[in-house]
């Protein structure tokens, strides 16, 4: 093989890793803050995909467009879903918690076969074919758009964290849930603006994806596990490191996907999640819990 | 300004508070002493709607408050230094302040209580973009002290405000009470520090076991031989 198919490969597998890092980042978000794990997460990414798909076959809007209306309905359909369901258990045992989020995901899965059929569906853009040539490098435009929109709203995350009062409110409670009710924040509230976060990103993530892949209803507990190891991989609750952790496991199944085949993608997912978790089982940009 | 009439409060099945009344006047300083596991900071809990109770009153400014939501009581302007400081260790100590100010009645005054927080703290100028976890026990006491203070609270409840700091910090730490105290602000003051409360205190109460046992003035209650032989070991 020439070497050029490697670096290409290998570029591609890092823009795609770039909107898995985006859809990881929604799960490291809310666990980080409210200490739930969102076991309907890659679920959530369908419900994204699918609306992606219904604007588009009605009205020929491209996903990338209409990226931000998506990542907002999701915002709203994960303010409520904290704000009505899981608020309460909030101070549950974390196995009701666990059934809780599963339900949810179920739900997800067989609203979606009711709705759009167990058939894969995808999106024909017309920039669908075509590709960037960059030196010796051919990347396909899809890829190139979604990451680079997955970088965008990464960024504006991170802002949003670092510099609003509200983001710095929602980091005081993932920080100190005493000091937060001490000085007043409304914690309730902030959770739920956590979760539609959360729900926002991945919703994200999945009108970019959505460029990429076919989706059918039963993707979301893959994408699910694939966000747990991307998370896990990076550092739980460490936003530089869910993206870090997503670009890793682009990179890893890209490479396995020309090395070996294609099926063989998620082994090598997982055999980087294992390594990980016996070198540094941390994290890489986890911190140590001791 | 504020009233607590009969307030129980339970975790479980063990009761922390029984029958607990007691009064605060606008501009004073109420101390309230008592053992550890006396209940003092389920008291100061309650009171700032962090844990609900099961039966009583606490009006403030005349309106019931008990069983509101923290965020509700904090608006009305009941701020609270609570124990153990809780300050937002990875947050820097610029951020830490402004989380104080995020209630609405707060929102608008945050420059200038700032302002006013730096100028009673200079110490914390000099370290506004440092995260608050790297600061000294007794920073992190300006800093619970300050952030309490950029919430424009009329009625302040100090939870051992004083435990763990060096001495001399423990003095600093107690006249910045006493000059915004002097300053018009009510306050309680939980110490186990008792005979520095008791002597800041106009008026103090004793809470054994989840009731309150005696009261009457700071000085009163240092004459008292109950409290001179269990507190102060004499």
């Amino acid at each position: 093989m020439p070497a050029e198919i490697y670096l290409n490969v290998a570029v591609s597998g890092i823009l795609t890793g770039l909107v898995y890092g985006l859809m990881a980042l929604g799960l490291s978000v809310i666990f980080g803050v409210i200490r739930i794990v969102n076991f309907a997460h890659g679920e959530m990414m369908t419900i994204g995909m699918y609306i992606a798909i219904a604007i588009f076959s009605a009205f020929k809007l491209d996903p990338l467009v209409m990226m931000v209306p998506i990542a907002a309905v999701l915002f709203v359909f994960g303010y409520a879903l904290q704000a009505s369901l899981i608020n309460p258990f909030i101070n549950r045992p974390e196995h009701s918690q666990f059934i809780l989020l599963v339900a949810v995901a179920l739900v997800m899965v067989n609203g979606l076969l009711i709705l759009f059929g167990p058939d894969a569906k995808n999106v024909q853009t017309t920039y669908a074919f075509d590709s960037f040539l960059i030196g010796p490098l051919i990347v396909d435009a899809t890829k190139v758009y979604a990451g680079g929109a997955a970088v965008l709203v990464s960024a504006a995350l991170f802002a949003f964290f670092r510099f609003s009062h509200l983001g710095q409110a929602i980091r005081a409670c993932a920080d100190n849930y005493v000091g937060a009710l001490v000085v007043g924040l409304d914690v309730r509230r902030l959770y739920a603006l956590t979760f539609g976060i959360g729900a926002a990103c991945v919703g994200a993530a999945g009108a970019m994806l959505v460029l990429i892949i076919d989706v059918t209803p039963a993707l979301g507990p893959a994408y699910t596990l694939l966000a747990f190891i991307i998370v896990i991989t990076g550092g739980l609750g460490s936003m530089p490191g869910a993206l870090l952790g997503g670009i890793l496991i682009g990179f890893t199944e890209a490479m396995a996907g020309l090395l070996f085949s294609p099926s063989a993608k998620s082994m090598f997912a997982f055999g980087l999640l294992v390594l990980v978790l016996l070198f540094r089982p941390q994290g890489i940009m986890g911190k140590r819990a001791i | 300004m504020l009233k607590v009439s009969g307030l129980d409060v339970f975790y479980g099945d063990a009761q922390a508070l029984d029958n607990v009344s007691l009064e605060v006047t606008e501009g004073s300083i109420v101390a309230i002493v008592g053992a550890n596991g006396a209940g003092k900071t389920s008291l100061i809990r309650t009171i700032a709607g962090i844990n609900r109770p099961a039966r009583g009153q606490i009006q403030f400014r005349g309106r019931d408050i008990a069983g509101a939501p923290s965020h509700k009581v904090c608006d009305l302007g009941i701020g609270q230094v609570a124990e153990g400081r809780q300050v937002f260790p990875s947050l820097s100590v610029s951020e830490n302040l402004d989380m104080g100010a995020m209630l609405p009645r707060a929102r608008a005054k945050r420059e200038r209580n700032r302002e006013r927080v730096l100028d009673l703290f200079p110490h914390l100028r000099e370290r506004l973009s440092q995260p608050a976890g790297t600061l000294s026990g007794g920073e992190q006491q300006m800093l619970a002290i300050g952030r309490c203070l950029m919430g424009a609270p009329e009625l302040v409840m100090f939870d051992e405000p004083s435990l763990g700091l060096a001495p001399t910090i423990v003095q600093q730490v107690l006249a910045t009470i006493r000059d915004l105290n002097r300053e018009g602000l009510t306050c309680v003051l939980v110490e186990q520090n008792v005979a520095v409360s008791l002597r800041l205190a106009g008026r103090a109460y004793v809470l054994e076991n989840g009731r309150i046992t005696l009261s009457g003035t700071g000085p009163e209650l240092l004459a008292d031989d109950r409290v001179r032989q269990a507190y102060l070991g004499m």
